[in-house]
């Protein structure tokens, strides 16, 4: 088991190390000079190779993506073109709410999504699946930026109970445990636990209708095991499928939304992406996606190494 | 003679859905005595697996309908609760299925689930039901038991697997058992011995079984007596030799001629004509009539009255013949 672990392990370092160079052969892919925003119209010719020099912008490419990654293994991911700031703590604090943001509209979209998707497949074909496949569709298809204008004009607007943007009381940026910052985490959260919800449900429904038609299950019944023993079962036969769906969109959620944040001016990564973006902040995009992609990397290694862990069908080793 | 273990009576069973009902099983009678082996043969669709699931009521109780009398063992199995069901099942009668590698659940090892029936049905802790599912397992005589308690079923092969089912089916020492071609799957030479170690088992642990099956020698192998069904009715019934050597309906005789054995090399083998009854639009005569040779226009209006050839050996038909031998 300890050799298979890190077998695993050791074949995630070539993918982190694929993913890290087409995010950073991406941004370069994309028209247009980094420096132009920050450099006043009338630099002169010196001044802009000064400055890029200053950035390593002057050097071939795979020495540049040799440097980024080296100083990105040491937690250097350079500087901000836009603000001039490390972008290593920016993403850092950015990915900590956007962390808030995904951990509990997970936690409810998992724990909704698979509570909805057991009980139609369970019930397939009743009045019962129907209502709740109706709802896991609408889930799914929902634009959820939209759904987030709705809930803010609702709950923000007319009712006036939950506030419409940020992350915590006159705009602070920075979570703190207590109702005030709390209550800035509500309308968000259940607007990106929406389509988590739909998918967890439908792959639920799907997986447990199909375990419910196999033999087994009658031969569980014809050992006289109550629905609850029965149950057991399904849960086990379920989980290793479900938990790699729910890592997945885990790892979406990790990604942060930049529809979602920016409609609810909520400063995660998603946000500080967009900024980015539109900023043509190269570093600070870089270092975001890089950050990102390995969330995603690691996540996908442990989902793998729990359904192993899980399912003895998978060979290990 | 003992009060029968199993009494079947006028047993119906009904697919509804939307568009249509099947009539899967229509009126089926019969009586086992405890320790009794019945073969029940036909062909798929004859109603014979669906007989053997109503007789421990798995079919889906939504789409089901159940009328006529069953009792086994004192227990009027159509009227009884959830709960009773639950001690009825695994503990009265159990059931040996077709293909063994779908019928164990994939996630669990063979010995947690062999345990979990014994758990389910005495009231004993997890070490006692697993020295029990150990002691099961050598009882069906799996080479070194020990480690395959362990095993998860895909890891054993389809005549072990079926073994390990053969055990977790007498796991509670049931008074009938309920095999549903439990030969079917297997290999030829692995079919042999799971039927030994059947009739083996069957003696020693005393109970009756109903043994399901498309084929002929297998029934022949293994029954006392024989019952043949045909769009879910017994069509004839009798002492296995009765059935074989003196068979009186033609369904049965077709079935016979159709077999491989005995066959001449060279000559074509002999088949029923036509399929088997489209069981949601059945015919108001007897059900075999458009596929019988024999059949004439009282066959296919009047449905067959039952025909007494011998104490015990009973045919469905209106013009029965005895081929005997």
């Amino acid at each position: 088991m300890l050799e298979y672990l890190l077998k695993r392990i050791l074949y995630a370092v070539p993918i982190a190390l694929g993913v890290s160079l087409v995010c950073f052969l991406l941004v370069h892919i994309a028209p247009g000079d980094p420096l132009v925003s920050v450099l006043p119209a009338d630099a002169s010719q010196e001044m802009q190779e000064q400055l890029r020099a200053a950035y390593g912008f002057d050097k071939p490419l795979p020495v540049q993506f040799g440097l980024w990654i080296w100083r990105a293994l040491g937690g250097d991911l350079g500087f901000s073109i836009a603000t001039g700031r490390p972008v290593a703590a920016e993403v850092w604090r950015a990915i900590g709410n956007t962390f808030m943001l995904a951990v509990f509209a997970a936690a409810f979209g998992f724990l909704l999504g698979a509570f909805l998707g057991f009980v139609a497949g369970y019930y397939r074909g009743t009045w019962v699946d129907r209502a709740s496949s109706a709802l896991a569709v609408a889930g799914i298809s929902l634009p959820h930026y939209w759904l987030g204008m709705v809930l803010v004009i609702i709950f923000s607007v007319q009712l006036n109970w939950l506030p419409a943007t940020g992350a915590g009381p006159g705009g602070s940026a920075d979570w703190e445990w207590d109702w005030a910052h709390m209550r800035h985490l509500i309308l968000p959260a259940l607007t990106m636990s929406v389509i988590p919800l739909g998918i967890v449900a439908r792959s639920v429904r799907a997986l447990v209708s199909d375990i419910l038609s196999q033999e087994f299950i009658d031969a569980l019944r014809a050992k006289g095991l109550s629905e609850r023993g029965i149950f057991l079962h399904i849960l086990k036969n379920a989980a290793p499928t479900g938990l790699a769906v729910m890592g997945l969109q885990l790892g979406y959620l990790l990604g942060g939304s930049i529809l979602i944040e920016t409609v609810f001016a909520w400063p995660g990564s998603g946000f500080l992406l967009g900024n980015a973006i539109l900023q043509r902040d190269l570093p600070l995009l870089q270092g975001n996606i890089l950050v990102l992609a390995m969330f995603f990397v690691t996540l996908n290694l442990l989902v793998d190494l729990v359904q192993t862990w899980l399912d003895p069908r998978i060979k290990r080793g | 003679m003992t009060a029968p273990l199993v009494s079947v009576e006028g047993l119906r069973v009904l697919f509804k859905s939307a568009d249509r009902t099947v009539h899967a099983v229509n009126g089926v009678d019969f009586a086992l005595q405890p320790g009794e082996v019945l073969g029940l043969l036909g062909e798929s669709g004859s109603g014979k697996s669906v007989t053997l699931k109503a007789l421990l009521r798995l079919l889906p109780a939504s789409r089901t309908t159940l009328s006529g009398k069953v009792t086994v063992a004192g227990h009027d199995v159509l009227a009884m609760d959830e709960k009773a069901l639950r001690q009825y099942r695994g503990g009265v009668v159990s059931m040996v299925f077709q293909e063994p590698m779908l019928a164990f659940d994939p996630v669990f090892t063979v010995g947690d689930q062999i345990a979990e029936a014994v758990m389910r049905h005495e009231d004993v802790g997890k070490d006692a039901a697993r020295a029990r599912a150990l002691e099961m397992l050598e009882r069906v005589r799996i080479p070194s038991a020990k480690r395959r308690l362990d095993a998860y079923p895909h890891e054993m092969s389809g005549g072990m697997r079926q073994r390990a089912m053969i055990a977790l089916a007498l796991a509670c020492k049931p008074q009938l058992l309920l095999a549903d071609e439990p030969t079917t799957a297997l290999d030829a030479t692995v079919q042999i011995q799971i039927l030994l170690l059947l009739r083996e088992l069957q003696k020693e642990f005393g109970m009756a079984v109903i043994f399901v099956t498309h084929d002929v020698g297998v029934a022949v192998e293994v029954s006392d007596r024989m019952a043949v069904m045909y769009g879910g009715r017994i069509v004839e019934r009798g002492s296995a030799a009765d059935v074989i050597r003196r068979t009186a309906h033609p369904y049965p005789q077709g079935l016979l001629a159709s077999t491989v054995h005995g066959a001449m090399r060279g000559t074509r083998l002999e088949a029923i004509p036509g399929a088997p009854p489209d069981l949601s639009r059945m015919p108001t005569g007897c059900a075999f009539a458009p596929r019988c040779r024999l059949a004439d226009d009282t066959c296919r209006s009047v449905a067959p009255p039952i025909a007494a050839l011998a104490p015990g050996h009973e045919a469905e038909c209106h013009q029965p013949r005895l081929s005997a031998v």
